[in-house]
Formats: C-alpha cells, sequence, structure tokens
C-alpha cells in the first residue's frame, strides 16, 4: 500500500500540490517513487522558470528509467528544491517531504482540474 | 562449403524436425512467396582464402605507398607495434557494448582509463566513452549546445575549422533546425571583434572555434570564454589532442565543451577510419552530454568495479528525447587511444611534438628559402602544420612529388598548399622533398 | 576470468617510458608564445612497454567476446568475424592511405567502394550506397536525412512526421528526433504486428515516411507488408528499413523488392566485422535510383566512412560468394526455431508461430515465486549464464513484454554449442523454480559480482582523478 496523504490534490502522472495561499509545492507521490525505484537524479527548473499546467517541468531518473515531471498548475517556480540535486534518494525516502518545485501560481482555479487524496487513492487502483 | 557454418545435413535435418519444419524453405513460410529470391544473387563465385588474399593484396598494390607531408585533419604519426598487437585481442575485439558488466571488466575498465586521460589532454571534467570521429563529435556539440542554453538559436562556426568539420557540422544543423553563422579568420586567427559583433546579436547558443586552425595556426583565444558566457552561451574547442600536450588546453581557456579527433594518437590514417571522436565537458553539462559514460562503483563483496552510467540520457531509455541518437560508438579504437597515451605517457606526447614542429619549421623555412612561395601568416605560431602560397600553379609540383614517393602540398580552398610533418619524418626526406620542388 | 584489480594510472612510476622515437635531427623550432601553450600538468601514466602489455593483457582476461563463446546477443547478430579479414584490412596500402589523396592515387581502395556498392545493391535490391555512416544509428540518421531532403527537392516542406512501431529499436525515434522529425508512434497487434488499421489514420500529407525493422524486434515478420508499402506510398511517404535485422534476409529476401525506398545495413553485424566493444561499425546506406540524387548533399562523417570496417565485410562477402549466401539467412533462422521449440516449455513464448532470426521469451513460465520470495526475473536468468559460461541474450527489450529475453543464435554456431545453451536454459529454469534466491545472487562465478549501479549513477566518479 502506497502512503496518499489528505489535504493534498494530485494529478493523475502522479504529482501532489499543496497549496498555501497562492504558493504551490510541487512533489511526486509515494506510489510514484515505487514504481521508479531508487532515484538518481531529479531534473528541476531554475527559478524564475514559466511552468504550464499539464506540461513536463522536469524529470526523475533511476538506472534503468526516466520519467517526465508534469506541472500540475501554471506559474512561475519560486524556487527548486536543491536538495534534490545531491540527495535524490530523499525522494524515496519521504515523498512527500520532498517537495521538487515550489510555483506561484498564475490560476488557483487550476487546481479544482485536480484529484483529492480518496480520488487519487481510486486512481492507483489501491 | 565456406568454412564458417557448422551445420552439417545431418544437422539441418535434426533440427528441422525439432522446429516441426520438413524443408528449410518452411522457415520463410511466413514471406510473401513474391518476395522470395529463387536462384543466386548476382555476386562473385565464393574464393579460397588464398584466392581473396591474393585479390586483396593485387587492390593494395593499386594504392599508392606514398611518404605523407599532409594533415587537414588525419595526421601521420607513429604507431607503436604494441597497439594493434593488444587491440588485436579478441577478448575487446569480438565483445561488444558491455551491457553484462560483470563479463565486461575489461572494456569497461579501459574505457574508464581513456575517460581520465581525455579529461587530462583536455583539462575538462567529464568525458564520455567516445563518438565516431572529430566532424561528429562537433555536431554533437552543436546540438548540445543548444539543448543547454534556453531560447537561443544560432551556432557560430570559426572559418578556420578544418572544411570536413564545417560540412558535417553544416550538415547535421541543417536538418537539426539549427542556424549556423559563421566567424572570419582575420590575420590568420579567428576574429575577436567579428565574434563578438555576432554575439551581440543575443542568439547564440555555441560558438565552435579550433585550438589549432586550418592553416595551422595555434590560435589565440584570450577572451573568447568571457565574451561567449556573457550571452550565456557556449565555448566549444575543437582541438588535436595530440598537439594538447603542449598547447593551451580547452580548459585552460575556460571552454564548455572540448571536441576532436583521437586520430592523431597513433590511429592508422586508413583512408579516413575508423578514427575516434572525443567529447569532454564542464560538470554542469554531465547530463547533457551524448554518448556512453562508464563510472566507477563496488560490487557486492566491495570491490571496485565499473558499470556503463547515467544511463538515463540515451537512446534506450528516452527514445525520441534522447540527447542523441549514438550507441555504438568506436570504442576499440579508444583502446586503441588509451594504449597509446599509456606508451607514450606525458614526456612522450611532448617529445612527438617537439620532433614534428622541429620537423615542420625546419621544412618551412627550406621552402621558404626555395623563392617558389609566398609566406601567408608569417610570425603565427604553428606546430606541424602549415600553409603557404604557391608563386605558380602547383599542378606539375604535386605530380613530380607523387612520382618520388611523397604525398605533399595539398591545395586547399583558399589557393594555398598545405604541409604536415609528423615524428616520421626525417630529415633526408625533408630534403629530397625540398630538393624537387627547387628543381621546379 | 580472474578478478584483476589495477588502473594503469597506478602502475605508473616517474621517469619510466613505454616509446622510443628517433633523434631530433633539426634545429630547435621557435618556441610557441606563452599565450597559447599549455602551463597545467598532463596526469598520463609513465609505464614501460612491458607494464603495457602485461595491463592489457590481463584487463581483456575479464572480457567474454564471440572468440570465447556463445554471445546470443538479440539484435546484435554477435556472429564469427573471420580472422582473414582482419589480415587485411592491416596491409599497408590500405592503412597508410591519406583519405585526402586524389583518385589516381587511392584506386585500390575506390574499387572497394565501387564493388561493395555492387555487392550491396545485389544483396539489398537497393540502386545506390553511402558508405559515410560509422553505425547504424548513424545509417538511420543518414537515411531520414536523405527522405526529408527528397521531400524539400519537391518542395514538399510540410513532411515533417516520421511513424515508428512501438516494438521500434530506440535509436529510431532518437535518429528521427535528432533529424527534427517528430515522432508518430503506430502500435501493434497482438500478434507482434504493425496495426494495418492503426497505422492508416496516420498517412496524411505531414508524414514524410515510416520506419520499420523486418523482421521487426520480435523476430516476426511483417506480413503485411506490401499493404503497409502501398499504404505510405499512396500518401507521398517513403518507407526506411532499419538493417539490424538484416540477417534472416541474406539470400532470400531484398528489402528493396518489399518496397522499401531507403536502408541502412550495419556491417558489424550483418556482415561479420567485429564489434570491437561497442565499435567501430559502418551503417551504409542504400537509396532507391529516385533518391539517388539526395545522396551527395548529405555528407555525415569527416572522410569516406569507416573504410577499414568496409574493407572487412567486402572479404567476407567474397569469401561467401554467391553460393554460400543464403545459407546466412537460413541457418540463422533454422538456429533461432530450434532453440525456441526447445525451451517454450520452460519459458512464455507470447507470439507462436515460426519466426526470423532471433525471437522473444517473455521470462520463465515458473519463476519460483513463493511466501515472501520473489520469483526469478529475466534478469536473474541472465545473470545466472553468465556463470555458466554464455553471454546473456538483450533483455528487458522490445518494451512490449515486461520481461524480455530475446535470443539471437546466428548462423555461425553449431548444433553442439546450441544444444549446451538449450540445457543450460533448462537447468536454469529448474534452478528457478527450486529456489529463485540463487538466481537472484547471480553471478557467482564472475571476476565480479553485481555492482552498485544506483551508487554509480548518484555519485557519479567518472575518472581515475575523481576516485583519487
Amino acid at each position: 500500500m502506497s502512503k496518499i496523504l489528505e489535504g493534498l490534490k494530485y494529478s493523475e502522472s502522479h504529482e501532489w500540490v499543496k497549496a498555501e495561499g497562492n504558493v504551490a509545492y510541487i512533489g511526486v507521490t509515494d506510489f510514484a517513487q515505487k514504481e521508479m525505484g531508487d532515484i538518481t537524479y531529479v531534473d528541476m527548473p531554475e527559478e524564475g522558470d514559466d511552468v504550464l499546467a499539464g506540461e513536463e517541468f522536469g524529470a526523475l531518473e533511476s538506472v534503468k528509467a526516466s520519467s517526465e515531471l508534469i506541472s500540475p498548475v501554471s506559474g512561475v517556480v519560486l524556487a527548486a528544491n536543491t536538495e534534490l540535486e545531491d540527495a535524490p534518494e530523499k525522494v524515496n525516502e519521504d515523498a512527500f517531504g520532498s517537495w521538487i518545485i515550489k510555483v506561484e501560481m498564475s490560476n488557483a482555479a487550476e487546481l479544482d482540474a485536480l484529484m483529492d487524496a480518496a480520488g487519487y487513492k481510486a486512481h492507483i487502483g489501491e | 562449403m565456406a568454412p564458417y557454418f557448422p551445420h552439417t545435413e545431418a544437422d539441418v535435418q535434426s533440427m528441422l524436425e525439432k522446429a516441426g519444419l520438413k524443408s528449410l524453405d518452411d522457415l520463410y513460410s511466413d514471406v510473401p512467396s513474391e518476395f522470395l529470391r529463387r536462384g543466386a544473387y548476382h555476386l562473385p563465385d565464393a574464393l579460397s582464402e588464398q584466392e581473396l588474399r591474393d585479390w586483396l593484396h593485387s587492390l593494395d598494390s593499386q594504392n599508392a605507398h606514398l611518404k605523407v607531408f599532409v594533415g587537414q585533419g588525419a595526421y601521420d604519426h607513429y604507431t607503436p607495434s604494441v597497439i594493434p598487437y593488444l587491440t588485436q585481442r579478441s577478448e575487446f575485439l569480438t565483445a561488444y557494448t558491455p551491457y553484462q558488466c560483470e563479463i565486461s571488466q575489461g572494456t569497461l575498465r579501459y574505457i574508464f582509463e581513456y575517460q581520465s586521460m581525455i579529461c587530462a589532454l583536455t583539462g575538462m571534467d567529464i568525458s564520455n566513452a567516445s563518438l565516431y570521429d572529430g566532424p561528429t563529435a562537433a555536431a554533437e556539440a552543436m546540438k548540445m549546445s543548444i539543448s543547454c542554453t534556453r531560447k537561443k538559436t544560432r551556432v557560430l562556426l570559426s572559418k578556420g575549422l578544418l572544411p570536413h568539420v564545417i560540412k558535417v557540422v553544416e550538415t547535421y544543423a541543417k536538418f537539426h533546425g539549427v542556424e549556423i553563422g559563421y566567424v572570419p579568420v582575420m590575420n590568420g586567427q579567428t576574429c575577436p571583434n567579428c565574434l563578438k559583433a555576432e554575439l551581440a546579436k543575443d542568439d547564440v547558443a555555441g560558438v565552435i572555434v579550433p585550438s589549432i586552425n586550418r592553416y595551422g595556426i595555434v590560435e589565440d583565444h584570450s577572451g573568447f570564454a568571457d565574451a561567449i558566457h556573457a550571452e550565456k552561451g557556449l565555448l566549444i574547442e575543437y582541438c588535436d589532442p595530440s598537439a594538447l600536450a603542449v598547447v593551451k588546453t580547452p580548459g585552460e581557456w575556460d571552454a564548455d565543451i572540448a571536441v576532436g579527433d583521437g586520430q592523431p594518437l597513433g590511429l592508422p590514417l586508413c583512408y579516413g577510419g575508423p578514427y575516434v571522436g572525443f567529447m569532454a565537458v564542464k560538470k554542469d553539462y554531465m547530463r547533457k552530454m551524448p554518448g556512453r559514460i562508464v563510472g566507477q562503483t563496488a560490487d557486492k563483496e566491495g570491490r571496485r568495479a565499473f558499470v556503463l552510467t547515467l544511463q538515463a540520457r540515451e537512446q534506450h531509455i528516452k527514445r525520441e528525447k534522447a540527447t542523441s541518437n549514438i550507441c555504438s560508438n568506436e570504442s576499440l579504437m579508444a583502446l586503441w587511444v588509451t594504449i597509446y597515451l599509456s606508451l607514450m605517457g606525458p614526456e612522450g606526447l611532448r617529445e612527438v611534438n617537439r620532433l614534428s614542429s622541429d620537423g615542420a619549421h625546419y621544412l618551412y623555412d627550406e621552402l621558404v628559402k626555395t623563392g617558389q612561395f609566398e609566406e601567408v601568416f608569417p610570425g603565427k605560431p604553428f606546430l606541424k602544420e602549415f600553409v603557404l602560397k604557391p608563386k605558380k600553379f602547383p599542378g606539375l609540383m604535386q605530380q613530380k612529388l607523387e612520382k618520388a614517393g611523397y604525398f605533399a602540398a595539398l591545395d586547399t580552398e583558399e589557393g594555398y598548399v598545405s604541409f604536415c610533418v609528423t615524428e616520421k619524418r626525417t630529415k633526408a626526406e625533408i630534403d629530397e622533398l625540398v630538393k624537387i620542388i627547387k628543381e621546379g | 576470468m580472474k578478478y584483476y584489480d589495477k588502473l594503469i594510472f597506478e602502475l605508473s612510476k616517474e621517469g619510466r617510458v613505454g616509446y622510443s622515437l628517433p633523434k631530433n635531427q633539426f634545429p630547435a623550432a621557435p618556441e610557441l608564445p606563452l599565450q597559447v601553450k599549455r602551463t597545467s600538468a598532463l596526469c598520463l601514466p609513465e609505464v614501460s612497454e612491458p607494464d603495457v602489455v602485461r595491463h592489457y593483457t590481463n584487463l581483456s582476461q575479464m572480457n567474454f567476446g564471440v572468440d570465447t563463446g556463445f554471445y546470443p546477443l538479440g539484435s546484435c547478430t554477435m556472429k564469427y568475424n573471420p580472422k582473414i579479414n582482419e589480415e587485411i584490412a592491416a596491409l599497408p596500402g590500405f592503412n597508410g592511405l591519406h583519405p585526402l589523396m586524389h583518385a589516381g592515387l587511392t584506386k585500390g581502395a575506390l574499387k572497394v567502394y565501387q564493388e561493395m556498392n555492387k555487392a550491396l545493391a545485389a544483396i539489398t535490391g537497393m540502386y545506390a550506397f553511402t558508405f559515410d555512416p560509422c553505425a547504424g544509428a548513424h545509417g538511420e540518421l543518414t537515411g531520414l536525412m536523405i527522405m526529408r531532403q527528397y521531400h524539400m527537392n519537391r518542395g514538399d516542406l510540410k513532411r515533417t512526421k516520421v511513424i515508428v512501431p512501438d516494438s521500434a529499436h530506440g535509436t529510431n525515434p532518437a535518429s528521427a528526433a535528432v533529424c527534427g522529425l517528430e515522432v508518430v508512434e503506430v502500435k501493434s497487434l497482438e500478434n507482434g504486428r504493425i496495426d494495418v488499421e492503426a497505422l492508416k489514420p496516420l498517412l496524411d500529407d505531414s508524414v514524410a515516411g515510416i520506419m520499420m525493422t523486418n523482421p521487426n524486434t520480435l523476430g516476426l515478420f511483417e506480413t503485411q507488408i506490401k499493404t503497409i508499402a502501398k499504404l505510405v506510398h499512396e500518401a507521398g511517404g517513403l518507407l526506411y528499413y532499419d538493417g539490424a535485422n538484416m540477417n534472416p534476409l541474406m539470400g532470400v529476401v531484398r528489402p528493396g523488392d518489399m518496397g522499401f525506398d531507403i536502408m541502412h545495413l550495419n556491417l558489424h553485424k550483418t556482415f561479420s566485422t567485429p564489434h570491437g566493444g561497442g565499435g567501430p561499425g559502418a551503417g551504409p546506406v542504400g537509396v532507391a535510383k529516385h533518391l539517388e540524387d539526395c545522396l551527395p548533399d548529405i555528407r555525415v562523417s569527416g572522410f569516406h566512412g569507416n573504410f577499414g570496417v568496409i574493407l572487412r565485410a567486402y572479404a567476407y562477402i567474397l569469401m561467401l560468394g554467391k553460393d554460400n549466401f543464403k545459407k546466412v539467412g537460413q541457418y540463422s533462422v533454422l538456429s533461432a526455431n530450434y532453440i525456441k521449440e526447445s525451451l517454450k516449455d520452460l519459458y512464455k513464448l507470447p507470439i507462436e508461430g515460426v519466426c526470423k532470426h532471433e525471437f522473444v521469451f517473455d521470462g520463465l513460465i515458473n519463476d519460483g515465486a513463493h511466501d515472501d520470495v520473489p520469483g526469478a526475473t529475466t534478469l536473474d536468468v541472465a545473470k545466472r549464464l553468465l556463470d555458466y559460461g554464455f553471454h546473456a541474450p538483450t533483455i528487458y527489450f522490445p518494451l512490449l513484454f515486461h520481461q524480455a529475453l530475446m535470443i539471437e543464435p546466428t548462423e555461425t554456431e553449431s548444433k553442439e554449442t546450441i544444444d549446451a545453451f538449450i540445457a543450460v536454459m533448462r537447468k536454469i529454469a529448474e534452478e528457478a523454480a527450486a529456489d529463485p534466491m540463487l538466481l537472484h545472487d547471480a553471478p557467482h562465478n564472475t571476476p565480479i559480482s553485481r555492482p552498485d549501479e544506483t551508487a554509480a549513477a548518484r555519485n557519479p566518479i567518472l575518472k581515475y582523478q575523481d576516485a583519487n
């Protein structure tokens, strides 16, 4: 069973969003990190980059795979979690504690299109 | 019967039986019959090994066996006999890409050594396991500069790059959708002011400049890196790796990518290939680099072990999003280079440069003395290669040289003739060559 | 094979040399100006000639090649590499030839190109070849450039898409992307072949062409090729043939006859030149007559391609001659079918029927999973094979099957070798059923055990200087 946190929003491509006002923290779910296996690198955008809902903003890499990160919301990157540059294993250890980017949302209404915890639970069939 | 097929008639029958088939034709029962060729192809009859050897010796003898005084991207340096001896070991020769690392530590270790040596020569942080040749390495660097920079669409090429490098980069750029700009050569070197003017257009992702240019001149790239980095572009140095023992390295010029052809490191001329392209980059661009990369790790018992690593960049994982389509490269030629550099060491490589450069300067001076050439770039520093402007049409001179056993004075696009001297050329050969030219 | 732990740098001792160079007979050239002179140290090993010979001999002994044993690596055609070809490639008149010599000086080399052009045209049904590409992927890229050039020459600039089946080699979509083409994937049917109905709606006037491997990466002949060729041509597109799987068709079927317009060959696969630990290869590209005009504009390598490799392939063709050619195809297909039928009771065969030169199993039928012990995977089977002195097949490709194990025996392996392989594969299946842990821990008898690849990727050590 994968961990799912209440109170977060979820995308079909397994990203989670934690909104604090107009600011969104984005990471990948526990389910996603398990599917990937040992993550070896997190490819992240830079501060000031634009992200678009439904568009790729980075990638997770393991030894034998690479998986795109899709932004659930649109906006401007306020920060990327540079801690993950040297310690990508943190995503494996605590997927919900390891945000990847922090975004200033340009359209918070986009959150409404995302799933809640129950919806995501059904989505991954657990 | 060719010697490469072990199956006997009895083997064929029993194997067909196991497969539930009656005849060899049944193996192609799924192929529409209109596509099945009956009868033999329009090919020669099979030769015996002796006949094959005789025929290819006869072709070999149809090629001119000349002493080479030309470079222009292919250099006639000496190959120590240890290299063909070791690279012919079938454990190296008949293996493929080291997918099964537990039985490929030989290949993986020499690639790691190769990467280390390329980094040592170039002064860069990270090398890949090799690319096809110098020109394609430059083309890969061109693509890489686009993917490492943002909103930049153009790559600049110095007109001082060797002609074949420019042609290959142009071909790749045309189909990859990259616009190419050019930086002219002034006074024998890539023009810094022209470069700055081009950079001002704010669309330049990368600039490829030759460490030693097509005229053999060792270029001064002072200020290039700063100017290019100020516009957020990448400096790409195209180098002769043999000469890097003595000329300023891409690392020292603060370049972002170093590329070139490993051929001068003891690879035979072999009519243009196989050679080996190299690429080394700054650490920041590690994950954008094309090609295989070998890394060090440990096995379960903690023993030092080597593996193909950072594979998430590659085509078999990223498919259409890969940074490059390269998979097979020139591994055996990388081994060739590795053994060459092991034998030569730092002092041997410097001595090769000394001998070549001393010989080339001697030839240059003697040729100027004949009065048949004008100096094109007097006083400019060069090592083993240089150009002169012949005062009269050089065709007759070239023919005479060929007849006497020399390949020299190659015509260039600019109307010069190009010469090159390596450590293989003796003073007696040079004196004879000069004498032939003097006699007109 | 025994473990040997040195790197050449670790044998270095200041003052040792491994070279012998002539005495300098010339006056000293002027020093390079300081501005362009190297000032940093040059960290290369200082070793003697015997050090070098022993070191690389030791390294070689940790390697497995075709000359060591059976190498059934699918899609790589690891056939025997004839030794006479090596002797010929080392002849001084070939080896010492400068690439910029004019035609009058290189008659022998040019004759090799002419004869190869004729021979490859006869073998493939293509009209003319370019020999510039240095590997298969390089050939793909070149072929796609020709495809785009063809449309450009006709002023048809909207054709920017290329169709690639989901079973394709990873290089196909990557080559297309490098060539500036957009990749459109077409699905395979249950029987492993291209879904012609799914292809039809994709064929509009934005399609430059389709890339196909036939037989495809499952080792299955694309039986609908005639229809596919007709549909693609009617839509104004071209057909590209990925020659990685040409071996089973040698002497039997020609891509040109099937309607392909452009193709590459992997001389290091189909034409027996040594794989060299990952190159040098050669990937000559052939085109049909109507594309001949597109060849000259496309310059993809420095000089004339990998001449040394082309020369070896030429020698191979001459040794085989027209009478033996067909045996390459037939025997490679026979051996593959023989192995498939001998093992399909223990390994999952997803698609029944006659295969070509290779086939794909989807893992073990009984992987031995029980209670908390996970079953043996394809990776485990591959690693266990190493213990028994065989190279592993290609694993986890094609992506259509999660436990893909792709076996290609080639025509140069004897029935005895193949039988020994079959016996070991059966034994491994028994071992898996009895104790999958034995396989999880394999290999046990190789110079190293499974290395930590995650650590290698997380903390890259990519040169000697990093490790010290």
